[in-house]
């Protein structure tokens, strides 16, 4: 018998990334109402707490038959969803060879940065596009154009759901029932603006 | 058909909470347990409450549960140490109505002060602890323990980990039971616990450790499976989901209740494999124990004593495979900071330009210990900051100490840092205390307290004067200072710790975060003035960064208009719009 049958095929792992404070919570909670409604098992896990202030925060989401871990580990992820340049090379290594990564050409210097002790890294995306196939976005001039930054995330979504299994019309379903009422309008509309990239 | 949610582990834990029909809910927040109570307050059904600190939570759900009905108290896991003086004792008190204590570990350290095991606590405490390794397990766990408490006459641990309490799984929502309140009848030799009363309590303890134990073997949460039985693990938890996820072929005993340990199951199920491996997050609890009964087994020899396990480390360390990954790329740190228009930077940078130490406690002002604030020097436990700088005091004498002062939070000092203040003044200290009153409990994501004017349920209460309450245990000298108003900070402060005499100084100003202070206005830099000094930049608000040529640029995204890189500019660089 083989014991090492592990990697169960129909598993589809992603992952989140980015700076805390960022909003990538309201991501994984669109990413879980869609699975969820196309009916597979999920798990995610996500980092509340000291992180969440500016620090180097990640979300896995795993879907598929049946999900054991909560995590994804290390050349494991299919899609890896930046919400920051740095961010996305930090965790380019646990994409698998074929993997995707979405990045939000968006540059947010870390406070090593800041105060000098290290170097922001040059031609981040350009160096990724090399091994991996990688879609860039600059969100938040896109956010920009509809008239409220905030929404930025939500085109980060339109973007990754182009790329992803379920039915546009269920991605904006999960979206109404997710975001703030008040939100519903500017935010399917960010939706569209990603999905349209 | 019956309704299925995902939910995270916190909000399972407090959806089997509702479902067992429990009444009273306290908790002091706490990454990673803030959830529970967050989500239990949406039950009407329930009375849910926050308590000054877990000691109080503790106790008001012992007070509950010996009243009759079922109760509940959660916290992370140093609040479980808070709460331990109650918790050793109720042990030998047992419960009427279903007693069960949610603590939440931390094994990686994502929001905590140390990776201590809350298992370890409970097998001392001789309380019963059940672990669930996800969701819906976490629902139907919490239900379990309140049957348990009933059925054995013990308080109950359920203990979750930050990887459970934070993912999120699908859970089969069922109804609400309601459980008659328990008669409730005077029995001092049960409920009043002094030397003559505890002596008999302890014999009950100790049999009904033993009672459980046996039973454990027959427990369906204490499941062997045989597959392959040349590999055999028993686990429990998270850790249970990597075995699954690594060697799904492997035979597993999956542990619910992991104290106390079923011994004739597990003596069974190590007969029938070829290796056994315990495979358990932070202490070896299980493989001491299976050890000391004579099987051979592997566990830390192979797996660490520190932070989280992972089906990679299985996969590595049991089946030898060389993992196929590219290797992390060489990137700058991105360690957590305060944020833009945080009062707390402005506190700091008042305290670096003075050259002041800071005697530090728990709370997203902790971040004032590294770059570029580097104002806090030590930082313990809740409360701990007043305590260290009276005994450094103590040993080193007043001179010693007028260029420290202690640095805590509102709610850190409502939780135990009161208790110290009042030492400093009994024991006659000189030295100064800094509250750092930011109207709610910031780290933990906003909770409110007795000082915030607002209950767990939103509505409206008393709010506890800290101003008051200072004055009331003795300390004359007590001022409040805007955070914000560094010229007037800095005079306080200087005259402060000059002084010999105890005293507090109230740094206000709300949580940057806070919905009330959505703001409009904005900070804009101004760069034919700028003379690329850098002054700005020193407290390290993320807002800031410099152009290519050197001036300084800000982030109109995340600026919220605060003015402390403003008040530092001595060109007029910098400007703020409504």
């Amino acid at each position: 018998m083989k014991m090492e049958d592990s990697y169960k095929m129909t598993t589809k792992n992603i992952m989140i990334v980015g700076v805390g404070g960022q909003g990538t919570l309201l991501t994984s909670r669109i990413l879980g109402g869609i699975i969820t409604k196309s009916g597979y098992d999920v798990k995610l896990s996500e980092v509340h707490g000291m992180a969440q202030r500016g620090g180097s925060v990640v979300t896995f989401v795993r879907y598929g038959d049946c999900v054991a871990e909560p995590i994804v580990e290390e050349g494991q992820a299919d899609v890896l969803i930046a919400f920051e340049r740095l961010e996305a090379l930090r965790y380019a290594h646990f994409l698998k060879k074929d993997g995707v990564i979405i990045v939000n050409d968006q540059r947010i210097d870390p406070i090593t940065v800041v105060t000098g002790a290290a170097q922001y890294p040059d031609n981040i995306i350009e160096n990724l596009k090399k091994e991996y196939k990688v879609i860039d976005v600059d969100a938040m001039d896109e956010a920009k154009k509809l008239g409220n930054a905030k929404v930025f995330n939500t085109i980060i979504v339109g973007v990754a759901a182009k790329r992803m299994d379920f039915d546009k019309d269920k991605w904006l379903e999960v979206i109404e029932s997710t975001v703030p009422p008040k939100t519903v309008e500017i935010n399917k509309a960010a939706f569209e603006a990603g999905y349209a990239i | 058909m019956s309704e299925t949610k995902i939910m995270l582990g916190n909000e399972a834990i407090a959806r089997g909470a509702y479902e067992a029909g429990v009444k009273v809910s306290s908790a002091y927040p706490g990454t990673p347990s803030t959830e529970i109570s967050e989500n239990i307050v949406k039950y009407p059904e329930i009375y849910a409450e926050w308590a000054p600190n877990e000691k109080v939570a503790m106790e008001v759900a012992i007070g509950a549960s010996i009243s009759g009905v079922r109760a509940m108290a959660s916290m992370k896991m140093v609040g479980v140490n808070v709460a331990s003086d109650p918790l050793y004792t109720v042990s030998y008190i047992g419960a009427n109505g279903g007693l069960v204590l949610a603590a939440a570990d931390d094994p990686g350290l994502y929001s905590s002060q140390n990776e201590q095991d809350s298992r370890c606590v409970a097998r001392v405490a001789q309380v019963p602890v059940l672990e669930p390794s996800d969701s819906q397990e976490a629902k139907d766990f919490t239900k379990l323990a309140f049957e348990y408490s009933e059925k054995y006459d013990t308080p109950v641990m359920i203990r979750t980990t930050t990887r459970l309490a934070h993912s999120q799984g699908p859970v089969t929502l069922e109804e609400r039971q309601e459980i008659p309140d328990k008669p409730y009848e005077r029995n001092a030799a049960k409920h009043v616990m002094m030397p003559a009363n505890a002596k008999g309590r302890h014999v009950h303890v100790e049999n009904r450790l033993k009672q459980m134990a046996e039973d454990a073997c027959g427990f369906e949460i204490n499941k062997a499976v045989y597959k392959d039985t040349s590999v055999g693990f028993i686990t429990s938890g998270i850790p249970y989901t990597y075995v699954a996820e690594a060697m799904p072929n492997a035979s597993v005993l999956k542990l619910g209740l992991v104290h106390p340990l079923p011994r004739k199951l597990i003596e069974e199920f190590a007969s029938k494999v070829d290796k056994l491996y315990i495979f358990e997050e932070l202490e070896p609890l299980i493989e001491e124990q299976v050890k000391s009964w004579g099987i051979e087994c592997t566990g830390k020899e192979l797996f660490t004593l520190q932070g989280e396990y992972s089906a990679n480390m299985i996969r590595e360390r049991v089946l030898g495979m060389k993992l196929e990954a590219a290797a992390p790329a060489q990137v700058p740190a991105r360690p957590p900071i305060l944020c833009p228009g945080c009062p707390h930077r402005s506190t700091f940078s008042v305290l670096k330009k003075l050259g002041i130490h800071g005697a530090g406690d728990i709370g997203c002002y902790t971040l004032g210990a590294v770059a570029p604030l580097n104002v806090i020097d030590t930082t313990v436990c809740m409360g701990a900051s007043i305590s260290t700088l009276h005994g450094m005091e103590k040993a080193k004498g007043r001179e010693y100490i007028k260029n420290w002062v202690a640095l805590i939070g509102d709610s850190t000092f409502l939780h135990t840092g009161v208790n110290s203040l009042m030492n400093m003044v009994y024991n006659q200290s000189t030295g100064t205390v800094l509250i750092l009153d930011n109207s709610t409990t910031g780290m933990t994501g906003h909770q409110d307290h007795a000082a915030t004017g607002k209950m767990l349920n939103g509505k409206e209460t008393k709010a506890v004067s800290l101003y008051h309450l200072c004055k009331a245990i003795g300390v004359e000298h007590v001022y409040e200072v805007d955070a914000f108003d560094v010229d007037e900070l800095e005079t306080v402060v200087k005259r402060e710790v000059a002084r010999d005499e105890v005293s507090v100084i109230i740094v206000c100003a709300p949580c940057a975060l806070l919905k009330s202070q959505a703001t409009r206005a904005k900070c804009i830099a101004i760069p034919e003035k700028c003379k690329k000094c850098g002054i700005c930049l020193v407290p390290g608000c993320p807002a800031l960064t410099k152009n290519e040529d050197g001036t300084v640029k800000i982030d109109d995204t995340m600026c919220n208009g605060c003015g402390l890189c403003m008040k530092r500019c001595k060109f007029d660089a910098i400007e703020r719009v409504e």
